[in-house]
């Protein structure tokens, strides 16, 4: 496979989405949907429930986007993405390529039972989540991504109780053909990510920690920033799963030459939405950082 | 060609007669031999098609909806909770106008566990928007499955086609199987106006707001209530289009005539019979003995339920002296379904006859042959002192 290294300078200047579009300011979605456009490229059909990408993309009869869309009920995207796959297949244009994308509540929570079948029948299609850890869409309620501690709107004063699902080690779990982490504040790595995705036959699952001003409390110029954190801290790692394999990619494998990462509490009190987290309780998430990160680095030896 | 097979087997040939290309479908009773046959016609190639084998009722009609929406003519069939488990769905399918077609296999619904027969099912789901036509035989099965996928092409909503579990879906009767090539003359290749493709991008179903909204070129596009303002317009309109299919079905196959009410001596007639499913032509045997004890009475099996046919309802029922609706599903707090519909659809007739309503065959509930004649005898005979509220047959007291 060519392994040409993309950048700002050689990224295609073909647009798919329009400007103008009815993203929050900030929105680390619309940074990922537009450089995941033009990854994809026009030969390609989407299916999404709702979520911020259903009203981003632009109400009736305006649509903001390039690409035909089939908008779908909350629970259903991986069956009607397979129904849209299997249509192309009896059509003969097995090329096109077929793109669900949806939120961390449609994904985690009341889609997972038809992402699982769906990963289970060895679906041929791209499967996206946007996480941004709550349901934004609805007014930030909690999801089964949201990380222990956060308020939310229904979390409101303690914060939520239990900690979050690790969703891309469930989907892992499956063994479908290719799994991948990445974050709104790594475009770049999510563009080659979806370059190597749709190069593979298969069910792919790509999942996207993107940072949400209005959710997180943090100001909109701050989105890319605090996406960075999140990596460089340790918190959520960059890797890709094949064949039963994780390795660690892109920011994320560089982190294991540091000696020390960031600390983590430096990334928690940007963000209004860890306000409940107590002393102890950040000192439980750096710890629990540290012992990951030492599993890596010995993994590696 | 004759043959002799199961109801399931019948609709399943005329999946494959319609050349079906998607099929998505979760296992439930008593619809399962329905889909375990397709499963078999597509395994063996007989069939060309996907078969997707999903994890739920709710998957099998996103797998149909996704694969209509993409181009491909799509089937699934369903019964009971299954089709409650698929509402959203169901009402989906219907709005964003896809011509699907779905065989329910009628079955009563829990709780309490039933797998035996009734029509709360379907009848549960008369407010979708889909056209829902109830079939009374083996022969009647393979054809209405034809017709409905040109009937649900031609006015882009979705079909189900009902059927009684166990009394149609297990019991082996002869039917004719139509000829292939004939078929493909009646039934032309899939089309669906709104395609996706990658070529001339449009976004499906997305979020449309209460007021009529200009497009990029200032052109008002309807709002949520024009759109459904039109589904409801074009429902009605299916009507005389179904007539117009069953004639050219009939011009073809030599079977037909009667796709929205069939009538079995109701000509002048005193008292009509009003029944959905095979349950009407139970009664024909009962109409028959009190024919030959001088009661002049017949029945009304009314096919197609939604839209509902209030023309021809009116024209058939309202110079009969009274009107007797058996049914195996009610408006729960209310009264029996199609009774209130046939109510409503008399009301603006100056004389109406009478009209009383029985709730029979719950969750199976055995049929009596002699409850049916007690029953339909003594609305007959004493329709002045009879109530408006729905009378139960063969409750076990």
């Amino acid at each position: 496979m060519n392994k040409q290294v993309t950048n700002p300078v050689n990224l295609t200047a073909e647009e798919f989405m329009h400007p103008g579009n009815r993203a929050c300011s900030g929105c680390g979605l619309s940074t990922l949907y537009r450089i995941g456009l033009k990854a994809l490229g026009r030969d390609s059909i989407f299916v999404v429930p709702p979520s911020c990408l259903t009203v981003m993309q632009g109400l009736y009869p305006i649509a903001a986007t390039q690409i035909p869309c089939l908008n779908v009920t909350f629970a259903s995207t991986a069956a009607a993405a397979s129904g849209v796959r299997a249509a192309l297949k009896v059509r003969k244009k097995e090329n096109t390529k077929v793109v669900a994308w949806a939120g961390d509540g449609g994904t985690s929570d009341i889609g997972i039972q038809s992402l699982s079948a769906a990963i289970e029948r060895g679906e041929d299609f791209l499967y996206i989540c946007y996480d941004n850890e709550a349901y934004m869409n609805t007014g930030v309620q909690r999801s089964g991504t949201t990380p222990q501690g956060t308020i939310t709107t229904n979390t409101p004063i303690k914060g939520k109780i239990q900690k979050n699902k690790d969703l891309p080690k469930i989907i892992a779990a499956h063994n479908p053909t290719y799994v991948a982490t990445c974050s709104a504040a790594y475009p770049l790595d999510f563009y080659n990510k979806i370059i190597k995705a749709i190069s593979l036959k298969g069910m792919k699952y790509i999942h996207i920690h993107t940072p949400c001003p209005s959710g997180w409390g943090i100001a909109e110029r701050l989105s890319i920033t605090v996406g960075k954190m999140a990596v460089n801290a340790g918190l959520y790692d960059l890797y890709e799963v094949e064949n039963g394999k994780k390795t660690l990619s892109g920011p994320s494998s560089k982190l294991l030459q540091k000696k020390e990462l960031p600390r983590v509490a430096e990334y928690l009190k940007i963000q209004s939405r860890f306000r409940a987290l107590s002393e102890q309780q950040i000192a439980e998430i750096q710890a629990e950082i540290d012992t990951k990160w030492e599993g890596y680095r010995q993994e590696v030896g | 060609m004759k043959r002799i097979e199961s109801g399931n087997v019948a609709a399943a040939l005329g999946v494959k007669l319609a050349k079906t290309q998607v099929v998505a479908a979760y296992p439930i009773t008593p619809q399962t031999p329905l889909t375990e046959k397709l499963s078999e016609l597509i395994e063996a190639g007989e069939l060309e098609a996907e078969y997707i084998t999903v994890e739920s009722e709710h998957s099998a009609l996103a797998v149909c909806i996704g694969a209509a929406s993409a181009g491909a003519r799509a089937f699934t069939a369903t019964s009971a909770n299954g089709l409650l488990y698929m509402s959203e769905q169901v009402h989906w399918a219907a709005g964003a106008r896809l011509p699907l077609v779905m065989c329910v296999v009628n079955r009563g619904v829990g709780a309490p566990w039933t797998v035996w027969n009734d029509h709360q099912d379907s009848i549960s789901q008369r407010d979708a928007g889909w056209i829902q036509i109830y079939v009374n035989d083996h022969q009647e099965i393979i054809d209405t499955v034809i017709k409905a996928f040109r009937l649900a092409e031609t006015v882009s909503i979705p079909v189900m086609v009902c059927y009684d579990g166990y009394y149609l879906s297990h019991t082996h009767m002869p039917f004719d199987v139509p000829d292939e090539n004939k078929v493909d003359t009646f039934l032309p290749a899939y089309s669906y106006k709104h395609t996706l493709n990658p070529e001339s991008p449009e976004n499906l179903n997305t979020v449309t707001m209460p007021f009529a909204r200009p497009d990029r070129d200032g052109v008002n596009k309807p709002g949520y209530m024009d759109i459904r303002h039109n589904l409801q317009q074009e429902l009605r309109t299916s009507i005389p289009v179904f007539e117009e299919i069953d004639t050219a079905y009939k011009a073809i196959f030599g079977r037909g005539g009667s796709p929205i009410l069939s009538a079995y001596k109701c000509e002048g007639a005193d008292f009509i019979v009003a029944a959905m499913g095979s349950l009407s032509n139970r009664i024909k045997d009962i109409v028959d003995e009190l024919n030959l004890e001088g009661l002049k009475i017949g029945v009304l099996s009314v096919h197609l339920y939604r839209p509902f046919p209030q023309a021809q309802i009116i024209a058939a029922l309202q110079d009969a002296k009274g009107v007797i609706v058996i049914e195996k599903a009610l408006s729960y707090g209310n009264q029996g379904a199609l009774f209130g519909d046939i109510k409503a659809a008399l009301y603006p007739c100056i004389k109406r006859p009478f009209a009383h309503s029985y709730i029979i065959g719950l969750g199976g509930r055995e049929i009596k042959k002699a409850d049916l004649y007690d029953a339909i005898k003594e609305s007959c005979t004493t329709s002045e002192t009879f109530e408006d509220t729905s009378r139960w047959i063969g409750l076990n007291r």
